[in-house]
């Protein structure tokens, strides 16, 4: 066992394996091939994504196999690096991964892999995997040492929520760099002597990288949306006049509607709008969204339609704003700005009045029938 | 600058001025422009409304200046926190 990592303030007792000389497999589908070191084999790859690759991405973007999209953590060689190149640090995401090594086409580096069990950068940084601890260690296991005469990692600036650099110097040696915030610029400071602009440093949340969320937030939209449905027309079809298919269609679809409603103002309104929606609190957004989408649906059909009590439409109002303000809030999870404390204080301020517009609503329903 | 601000003075975020050795280590890692190093070269929160907490600042602190509440930030960390359930969000 090292003696430098049972400095660390690591959890007790340290993994039996930490530190252990370990190299990734070869036999992953997207390595090339080996590059001998002096450490040993190391597996090579490009920059260029297969089809394979890319449908995975497709995937994970409908959270579609989001658990199980990782690589092996630990060192690659990516082009043709040599002991002088760069490491650059990343999370065994496998997105992450095929992201940086794409953004590198053309270049030559050594590419260290944590094992962030399949998290980003940014949220493994949060939760700590992807922080110290497993960096120091994977430096150990790899035997950076001897693998360049350097003594320098480029680490993600994001992964500086959970990577201490002063602590990473005194437990390996290696001197962390904060790269820039975003992949797109990793070239440019590179070639600008590992120097980023102040723009590098920032964290923006512009309207493409808010479109890439919306297919997940809808999935997990849909994932709790659908039993709820599933209980308007159960109840409906119970509670209603006619018979069980006649009453169901004709007193569940329109709540069901209504909850699409406000899922699809939470889960995509509110992504796609962020800026330009009044208020700070996503909930509030969430609620405005839900309001106008309401709307511009409903309001015929609640002005004139008559098989349906005043009640009953009251009812579907409470269900769809309700809904979007809860997923409204939800997306703060997936932003870029919005803070813990922030965060906790809405939620207590938003969630009984959630709670009462859904309860509330659904027994309007019950009621109306 | 970063055009989204969230809510108010809600943040737990302060700095020890006297611990500080301005050694900008948090105005290069805060991904809100947060920091800036005054002319005593001292770290300043000059846009503390910006700061979501992420705690970047405080981990890379050298001499421990910097505090802040980092936690998971989303609503099912928060809620598995209000109702005692232990484990990971996501």
């Amino acid at each position: 066992m090292n003696s430098s990592l049972n400095m660390l303030p690591m959890a007790q007792p340290v993994p039996s394996d930490a530190g252990v000389f370990k190299l990734p497999s070869s036999d992953q589908d997207f390595v090339l091939d080996t590059v001998s070191t002096a450490i040993g084999k190391v597996p090579r790859i490009g920059s260029q994504l297969s089809w394979k690759d890319k449908r995975g991405h497709y995937r994970v973007r409908w959270n579609i196999g989001r658990d199980d999209f990782t690589v092996e953590p630990g060192l690659y060689a990516l082009g043709t690096p040599g002991h002088n190149s760069h490491i650059l640090v990343t999370a065994n995401y496998k997105l992450t991964f095929d992201l940086l090594r794409e953004s590198m086409t053309g270049r030559s580096c050594w590419i260290l892999v944590l094992d962030t069990k399949g998290v980003n950068v940014w949220c493994a940084a949060g939760k700590g995997t992807f922080g110290t601890e497993e960096l120091v260690d994977r430096i150990q296991a790899s035997q950076l040492q001897d693998v360049v005469t350097h003594r320098r990692l480029i680490v993600p600036q994001l992964g500086a929520t959970g990577v201490a650099a002063f602590k990473v110097k005194k437990y390996s040696g290696f001197s962390v760099q904060y790269g820039p915030v975003m992949l797109d610029d990793i070239v440019s400071y590179l070639d600008n002597d590992c120097t980023a602009s102040p723009k590098m440093r920032l964290k923006n949340f512009p309207f493409k990288e808010r479109l890439v969320l919306v297919p997940v937030e809808i999935m997990q939209g849909l994932k709790q949306g659908i039993p709820v449905i599933a209980f308007f027309f159960l109840l409906a079809g119970l509670m209603g006049k006619d018979s069980f298919p006649q009453a169901a269609n004709m007193h569940g679809l329109p709540p069901s509607l209504a909850l699409l409603t406000g899922i699809a103002a939470g889960t995509v309104a509110v992504p796609l709008l962020l800026p330009w929606i009044p208020g700070k609190a996503f909930s509030l957004k969430g609620l405005l969204c839900g309001l106008f989408l309401f709307g511009l649906l409903f309001l015929p059909v609640f002005l004139f339609e008559t098989s349906h009590s005043t009640l009953e439409k009251v009812s579907w109002l409470f269900i769809c704003l309700s809904v979007a303000s809860w997923f409204g809030m939800a997306f703060t999870g997936a932003s870029t700005y919005t803070s813990l404390n922030g965060v906790r204080k809405e939620m207590l301020r938003s969630i009984p009045a959630q709670c009462l517009g859904l309860i509330g609503g659904t027994i309007m329903l019950g009621m109306a029938l | 600058m970063t055009a989204f601000r969230y809510l108010e003075d809600v943040v737990t975020l302060s700095c020890d001025r006297e611990r500080c050795i301005g050694c900008g280590m948090c105005s290069v890692v805060c991904p809100h422009a947060v920091f800036t190093i005054d002319n005593d070269k001292k770290a300043v929160m000059a846009r503390r409304d910006y700061c979501m907490e992420c705690g970047a600042c405080m981990c890379n602190c050298p001499t421990g200046a910097i505090s802040v509440e980092a936690g998971e930030g989303c609503v099912r960390g928060i809620i598995n926190e209000l109702l005692g359930i232990e484990g990971p969000c996501c």
